[in-house]
C-alpha cells in the first residue's frame, strides 16, 4: 500500500493531504487518528502520529482537545494553491521535455492538449 | 529515569568465537525496534542475554532499571519468544495457562482470540504441533503477556503469509492500546518495516547501524539509465555498486537526493529508485558502509 523507498511518515502525510485536496476529507471533518492510520496501513502508531503532525504544522489539521484532529478551515484552498504553484514544474515541464525528445513541435503539442481537453468525459475548464 | 534497556560494552564468547563484540545500546520505551542482521550476527545471543537466559562474558546489562540475572521480578515483566522455543511435554492450553500465571499483565481474552486466529488446537500436545503452529503459540504468548519488554526473535518460522499478517495486525493493535518496548528480529524486513520505528543492525557481533527506520529508508538510491548520463549524474559522489549492461548502467548511490537531483535526473532521462529498508540493510550487512572491514577478533 505504501512505497518501500520513501519515509513512511511523509507518505502518510501525502495521502492525507490528497484526501483533503480531493474533498474526500472535508473541512471540519474529523481526520483519522494515529491508531486508525496505524491499523489501516499496518504501520507503527508513532510513525502515523508523525505524519499527522506534518499536516498540523502546515495548518491543514487542527487539534480539538479530547476529541481528535480535524481538517482546518481553508485547508483545501491552501493545498490547491500549493499544487497550482507546482503544476508547471511537475506536469508541464516534463511534458514539454518529453515532447522535445520525441521531436514533437510546439504547435502539434498544443493541438494534442486541445484535443485531449475536448475528449468526452473530460472536465471542461 | 534509566532507559528500558541499557547495554554497554557487552561481549559474549563461545570458546574461541566472539558472538558479541562490545555492543552498546540504549532503548527507551515504548518503541518497536527492528533488530536486524545476518544469521550468526549475534541477534539471538543479545536477546538471550537480555532475557537472562545466558550470561555475558563481559559488559553491563540493565533491563527495566536493573540487572536481570536471577531477578525474578524483572523476568516477569519481560518475555522472550524464540524461533526454536522449547516447551515441556504438555498441551497447548497448559502452556498458555502457565504463561498466564507467570506474566502479571497477561490478557486471557487476547490469548483466546489469537488462539482462534491461528486455529491452534488447545488440547493438542505441543510436540505434535507443526512448526508453524509452534511459532503461532510462541506469538500468542509473546503478545498476550503484554510484557513491558517483549523480545521476539524470528518468531514466525513456518508461518504462512496470512498468519504473518495476523501477527503484524495483532501486535500493532495491542501495542497501540498497551505500548511497550518490543525488539523484533526478522529477515522479512520489508514485510515488517512498517512496524519498526528504529532499526539496529548487528554484524559480526557489533552494532553497525542504529537509526530511525525512516532515516534509513531511501538513504541510498538506485540510478539507472544510459551509461554516460549515469556517470555524469553521479560525478564524484560515492557509489556502492555499479552494473553495466551494454550502454545501460545502474549504480547504487548513498545519500539523500534533493529536488535539484530529481529534476536533473528527469532531464537526463534517468530512473531513480530509493532503496527499501531491506535493500539498505543488505548493503550495510555486506560491508558497504564500512570503509575498512574490521578483522574478526578472537576471544581472549
Amino acid at each position: 500500500m505504501l512505497d518501500d523507498g520513501a519515509p513512511i511518515f511523509s507518505q502518510v502525510a501525502d495521502r492525507l493531504a490528497d484526501e483533503i485536496a480531493d474533498g474526500a476529507l472535508r473541512e471540519g471533518d474529523r481526520a483519522p487518528s494515529s491508531n486508525e492510520l496505524a491499523s489501516f496501513y499496518r504501520i507503527n502508531p508513532a510513525t502515523a502520529a508523525k505524519g499527522i503532525n506534518v499536516l498540523m504544522v502546515e495548518g491543514l489539521l487542527e487539534k480539538r482537545r479530547g476529541v481528535g484532529m480535524f481538517v482546518a478551515q481553508g485547508a483545501r484552498a491552501q493545498l490547491l494553491a500549493r499544487r497550482r504553484r507546482s503544476f508547471v514544474e511537475h506536469y508541464v515541464e516534463p511534458m514539454v521535455g518529453e515532447a522535445a525528445r520525441l521531436g514533437i513541435g510546439p504547435e502539434p503539442l498544443l493541438e494534442m492538449v486541445r484535443s485531449t481537453l475536448a475528449l468526452p468525459g473530460r472536465v471542461q475548464v | 529515569m534509566s532507559a528500558t534497556i541499557s547495554v554497554s560494552g557487552l561481549s559474549r564468547c563461545y570458546r574461541s568465537h566472539l558472538a558479541l563484540d562490545g555492543v552498546t545500546l540504549e532503548v527507551e520505551g515504548p518503541v518497536v525496534v527492528g533488530l536486524l542482521g545476518r544469521n550468526g550476527a549475534g541477534k539471538s545471543t543479545l536477546m538471550r542475554i537480555l532475557a537472562a537466559q545466558e550470561r555475558p562474558s563481559s559488559g553491563h546489562v540493565s533491563v527495566l532499571g536493573g540487572p536481570v540475572w536471577e531477578n525474578d521480578e524483572a523476568l516477569r515483566r519481560l518475555v522472550l519468544v524464540r524461533e526454536d522455543q522449547e516447551y515441556p511435554d504438555v498441551k497447548v492450553r497448559d502452556a498458555v495457562r502457565a504463561a498466564s500465571w507467570f506474566h502479571p499483565n497477561w490478557s486471557a481474552g487476547l490469548a483466546e482470540a489469537m488462539i482462534e486466529d491461528f486455529e491452534l488446537p488447545p488440547g493438542r500436545a505441543i510436540k505434535k504441533l507443526s512448526r508453524g503452529m509452534r511459532s503461532a503459540l510462541g506469538i500468542v504468548v509473546g503478545i498476550a503477556s503484554r510484557a513491558e519488554v517483549t523480545l521476539l526473535d524470528e518468531p514466525y518460522a513456518g508461518l504462512d503469509p496470512l498468519a504473518r499478517r495476523t501477527f503484524y495486525e495483532r501486535l500493532l493493535a495491542d501495542y497501540a492500546e498497551h505500548p511497550r518496548t518490543v525488539l523484533l528480529s526478522t529477515h522479512l524486513i520489508d514485510e515488517a518495516a512498517g512496524l519498526m520505528e528504529r532499526v539496529v543492525l548487528i554484524d559480526h557481533g557489533r552494532v553497525v547501524l542504529d537509526a530511525p527506520a525512516d532515516d534509513v529508508r531511501g538513504g541510498a538510491t538506485a540510478v539507472t539509465g544510459s551509461a554516460s548520463s549515469v556517470d555524469r549524474f553521479v560525478a564524484d559522489r560515492p557509489v556502492w555498486e555499479r552494473r553495466l549492461l551494454g550502454a545501460q548502467q545502474s549504480v547504487v548511490m548513498p545519500g539523500l537526493l534533493d529536488e535539484v537531483d530529481w529534476a536533473r535526473a528527469q532531464q537526463m532521462h534517468l530512473d531513480l529508485k530509493p532503496l527499501s529498508l531491506q535493500e539498505m540493510v543488505v548493503y550495510a550487512a555486506g560491508g558497504a558502509w564500512r570503509s575498512v572491514r574490521a578483522k574478526e577478533e578472537a576471544c581472549v
